[in-house]
């Protein structure tokens, strides 16, 4: 864990002299920093709020988002529909809360699919290294001859749409950076010197890689993943704002923008609002993930 | 107009840094100055304050979280502190009347720009000298500093070149407008023995023909014990010894000094002595006790280092200061007699 | 360097035959026959035999083995046959010769735009790193990317266009035509394209100058006592330029990718709005050659990217 000395007193003061009051260990120095930062602060609140809200969602939403009301269609913010309801009388709020369920589902698993597997391919090539690595790396550069977005939709739509073909898709595109990170983490502690003195005493190079590689790689890859979060649900918002994502009458916020758009003269917080929320929600990844980063692994600090 | 005693005079420099834990006292109230045509050796530990003074004389320092927060820099008669950081009055002083050279000579040197641009453009700020005059003079400068094929050199990048070869390029930049001081910070640390013995070389020799002074930054002994005519001993942040070279090295008079001395393998010593290594940590120079700093290591301890303040520098002969509450001299003489 | 040049190209193709065959290779292993797909839309509502169905499917190439249909489809692509629109009846290479010619317009442009926006306000947000200046712009920036760029083209089209009629709520017109109303058509997409790079290009031209006025020569140049203006130019963005190349070289794919739901937003008839028709409307011919097409564009940019990088430091060109 690097102190925080400033790089001026380098040419001053060089870290010899400025050593950490033996009383705070730095985790803990850690902890105070971060907590010390409010947008941290803001982002790991919002998060938490939000999975307790797509967690007790049926408690929380004040109706029924399946609720037909036909009646009642696009009725402006009331005391008991403070969103308003949509064109077929669904209250807004709750379809809401329920699209906060659809993102935090698709956005965690679908990092956590990508993370697991381009981890594993890029542990993999990194530690095999040859024509395996070749392989391996050429397949990562496949995927990301596309866009994201493009690639993911490409997938989704032909597996047949649907929300679990979404996650797929999005497991599938949000590879290649993990994969990267993996395969040049793992290259540059193969080069250290302590695991070639580990495999010269007879270290055998799986435990090599369990014990060593993915232990060092994990904390940069988790605040990254923490950040990919936020992505992973803009895309998702994408999607379903283009069609493809969870089936009606299921609720998603980027569906409710489309179907939104069409009243936004009328009825603008019927598109505007989901669109608020998901940009809530990614912003409070990205500070959490921002924070995690700048904790875990300093030197990627401000590189986007 | 302050009238000038000395070349270069640096008065109770006071430079602080802020850090997440806490402030630290770099430099804590140094005092010294340089006389013209001299050799100065700066000596002393990572970390005491030798190299941030040397920069908060050019103003030099990060501001936040740097700060000069005391003292005066004397230099022709004005007070070089009170200059507005990047105004003119200090940029002409920065590379044409005062230069400094860096550690890390291959790191010291912008890499997409070529060499001959790097020393042109100084040549041109300074010195008002036109394309060809100031190429003419870089090209001069660099056959001075002993880089064969010197013209050719020009177009070079300085990923090209060598340590050493890096190190005179620093050298003939910092020379290039007939500076009146040359500071030269940790100038050998980055190079291998054989190179260090010829950049010293090299740079009192020039230092001597350009009439300038020199100040050599350094925690290594035997590189002043050669070239320096008058050294300053540092420690956390203050001067604790000052004196000509002989007087430090044949009579010192502070605890650190004498460490530092025993501490460094002599060529004329009996075979078979030991090295005696300071015992303990550089302190933290974070929240210092107003104690002596040196208390914790120092082998020497008496009761009134733990009760009063750090002592002032105080002469012990002319031209010879320490800042110790013991007569180190009647000390070691009894030990040895002992 | 030569050498160097021609293992990226090879290796670019390499890519680009992996990635098209991954997507083809997907096509055909799903379920659902393309024929019968195609002889029960309304051209063919009667019912076919099966020989006809069998004919069909040998004339589309459809019985062979999926490797060798690849490398048909792949040396009819090269000799510039991409094959037939099932449900157009056009041909690929002319919805596509419609198509790309706007996405490319409207993605240069918002090209352009970011990063004459971006990277002046990264190098101030630098200078005057931690002032209130620097602030807002990091703010702005990290807006740029959390905001979901279909969202904000809604929230503009509500604001500028049904509040205040300042701009129209859709359509493209092409500038040979009407160069008034196609920029004025044009404003609130490029503004939306150009959101993600431009959020980009400030986050990393910030960083790499942060990075680089740390650096020890920097030190140096100030030490030589030169005017703020020559070390901010010649010193600090002279070296911090080089990994905004590599940016410039990310904006492309962001913005390929922006298309495909900022032309749905303001209905432009771009590759993106193609490129979701055909999938809707299970039109394979045209997404494969979309695929082809956008991963071509992709590739040559970074190679382009990789190769200015290797041109511009000279640490790289000089031996």
């Amino acid at each position: 864990m690097k102190d925080k000395v400033p790089t001026a007193s380098q040419q001053a003061a060089a870290p010899v002299c400025v050593d950490v009051p033996r009383r705070i260990s730095p985790g803990r120095l850690a902890l105070q920093q971060l907590l010390r930062r409010k947008l941290f602060m803001f982002g790991v609140v919002v998060v938490i709020l939000l999975v307790l809200i797509a967690v007790f969602a049926p408690l929380v939403a004040p109706h029924d988002p399946y609720g037909q009301d036909l009646k009642n269609a696009k009725a402006s913010p009331s005391w008991s529909h403070p969103l308003g309801t949509d064109t077929l009388g669904r209250d807004t709020l709750s379809r809401l809360i329920y699209g906060a369920r659809t993102s935090l589902i698709v956005g965690l698993i679908a990092v956590a699919m990508s993370g697991a597997i381009g981890m594993a391919m890029g542990a993999v090539a990194g530690y095999v290294g040859g024509w395996v690595q070749s392989t391996i790396m050429r397949i990562i550069d496949a995927l990301m001859t596309l866009p994201m977005i493009l690639l993911a939709l490409t997938l989704a739509a032909l597996l047949g749409g649907g929300l679990k073909n979404v996650v797929v898709a999005l497991g599938i595109s949000m590879i290649p950076p993990y994969a990267r990170l993996m395969n040049a983490q793992t290259l540059s502690i193969k080069e250290k010197d302590y695991v070639a003195s580990l495999r010269s005493m007879g270290a055998r190079g799986n435990r090599v890689i369990l014990s060593h590689v993915i232990p060092n790689a994990f904390p940069p890859v988790l605040a990254f993943g923490t950040m990919q979060i936020g992505f992973a649900i803009l895309a998702e918002a994408g999607l379903s704002f283009l069609g493809i994502g969870i089936d009606p009458p299921g609720a998603a916020w980027g569906a409710m923008v489309n179907e939104g758009y069409r009243y936004l003269l009328t009825n603008p917080v019927l598109s505007l609002a989901p669109g608020l929320a998901i940009m809530i929600t990614v912003f409070a990844f990205n500070m959490a993930g921002d924070g995690l980063r700048d904790v875990l692994d300093p030197r990627l600090r401000g590189m986007g | 107009m302050i009238p000038m005693k000395h070349l270069l005079e640096v008065r109770d420099l006071k430079v602080e840094f802020r850090t997440p834990v806490g402030t630290v006292k770099a430099v804590d109230g140094v005092s010294y100055h340089l006389n013209d045509n001299e050799i100065v050796g700066m000596v002393g530990e990572s970390g005491c304050g030798k190299s941030a003074s040397q920069l908060a004389i050019m103003q030099l320092v990060s501001v936040p979280p740097g700060r000069i927060s005391g003292g005066q820099v004397l230099f022709e008669g004005h007070d070089l502190l009170q200059f507005k950081k990047n105004g003119p009055e200090m940029r002409a002083v920065r590379g044409g009347k005062i230069a400094m050279v860096f550690q890390e000579p291959m790191s010291s040197l912008n890499p997409v720009l070529k060499i001959g641009d790097q020393l042109m453009e100084q040549a041109r700020a300074h010195c008002q000298l036109s394309r060809r005059e100031a190429r003419e003079r870089a090209i001069e400068l660099l056959k001075m500093v002993g880089i064969p094929g010197a013209e050719r050199r020009m177009d070079d990048y300085p990923h090209q070149f060598s340590g050493g070869m890096c190190q005179r390029v620093m050298i003939a930049m910092g020379l290039c407008c007939n500076p009146r001081v040359l500071i030269a910070d940790e100038p050998t640390t980055a190079l291998d023995v054989t190179t260090q013995a010829q950049m010293l070389q090299l740079m009192k020799d020039l230092v001597e023909r350009f009439e300038a002074s020199l100040v050599i930054v350094t925690h290594n002994l035997g590189v002043v014990a050669r070239y320096a005519q008058r050294i300053y001993v540092m420690y956390a942040g203050r001067v604790v010894e000052s004196g000509t070279t002989r007087q430090i090295f044949g009579r010192p008079r502070h605890p650190y000094t004498l460490g530092l001395l025993r501490s460094v393998p002599r060529l004329d010593e009996k075979h078979g002595s030991r090295l005696i290594p300071i015992d303990g940590m550089p302190p933290n120079l974070i929240g210092m006790p107003g104690t002596c700093a040196f208390l914790s290591r120092c082998p020497f301890v008496i009761d009134r280092c733990r009760q009063d303040a750090w002592p002032n520098l105080e002469e012990v002969e002319p031209g010879h200061a320490a800042r110790c509450y013991v007569n180190l001299e009647e000390v070691t003489r009894e030990q040895v007699l002992a | 360097m030569t050498g160097y040049l021609i293992r990226r190209i090879l290796q670019a193709i390499v890519v680009l035959i992996l990635s098209t065959f991954m997507i083809f290779a997907v096509m055909r292993w799903l379920p659902g026959d393309p024929i019968l797909l195609y002889i029960s839309s309304d051209t063919y509502a009667r019912t076919t035999s099966a020989e006809e169905v069998e004919a069909l499917r040998h004339e589309f190439g459809l019985d062979r083995s999926v490797p060798e249909q690849y490398v048909r489809w792949l040396g009819n692509a090269l000799t510039g046959d991409l094959g037939e629109s099932i449900f157009r009846g056009t041909t690929v290479a002319a919805e596509m010769g419609r198509a790309l010619p706007v996405t490319i317009y409207l993605g240069f442009v918002s090209f352009i735009v970011a990063h004459l926006i971006g990277i002046p306000a990264g190098i101030i947000s630098a200078i005057r790193r931690g002032k209130w200046l620097d602030s807002t712009i990091t703010v702005l920036a990290n807006i740029g990317i959390t905001a979901p760029i279909f969202w904000v083209g809604i929230l503009l089209v509500y604001f500028f266009s049904l509040r205040l009629g300042w701009l129209p709520v859709q359509g493209f017109t092409s500038p040979f035509d009407d160069l008034g109303k196609s920029l004025q058509q044009m404003i609130l997409p490029v503004f939306c394209l150009a959101l993600g790079p431009l959020a980009g290009a400030t986050r990393t031209t910030r960083a790499s100058m942060l990075d680089i006025v740390h650096q020890d020569y920097v030190r140096t140049a100030w030490a030589k006592g030169l005017r703020e203006r020559r070390v901010v130019t010649k010193h600090i963005i002279k070296n911090g330029i080089l990994p905004v190349v590599t940016l410039g070289g990310m904006a492309v794919p962001m913005i390929l990718g922006g298309s495909v739901l900022i032309e749905m937003v303001f209905n432009i008839p771009g590759m993106g709005r193609l490129a979701v028709e055909a999938l809707f409307t299970k039109d394979y011919a045209i997404v494969q050659g979309v695929v082809l097409v956008v991963a071509v564009m992709v590739v040559i940019t970074n190679l382009v990217t990789d190769l200015s990088y290797g041109w511009l430091d000279p640490r790289v060109r000089i031996r």
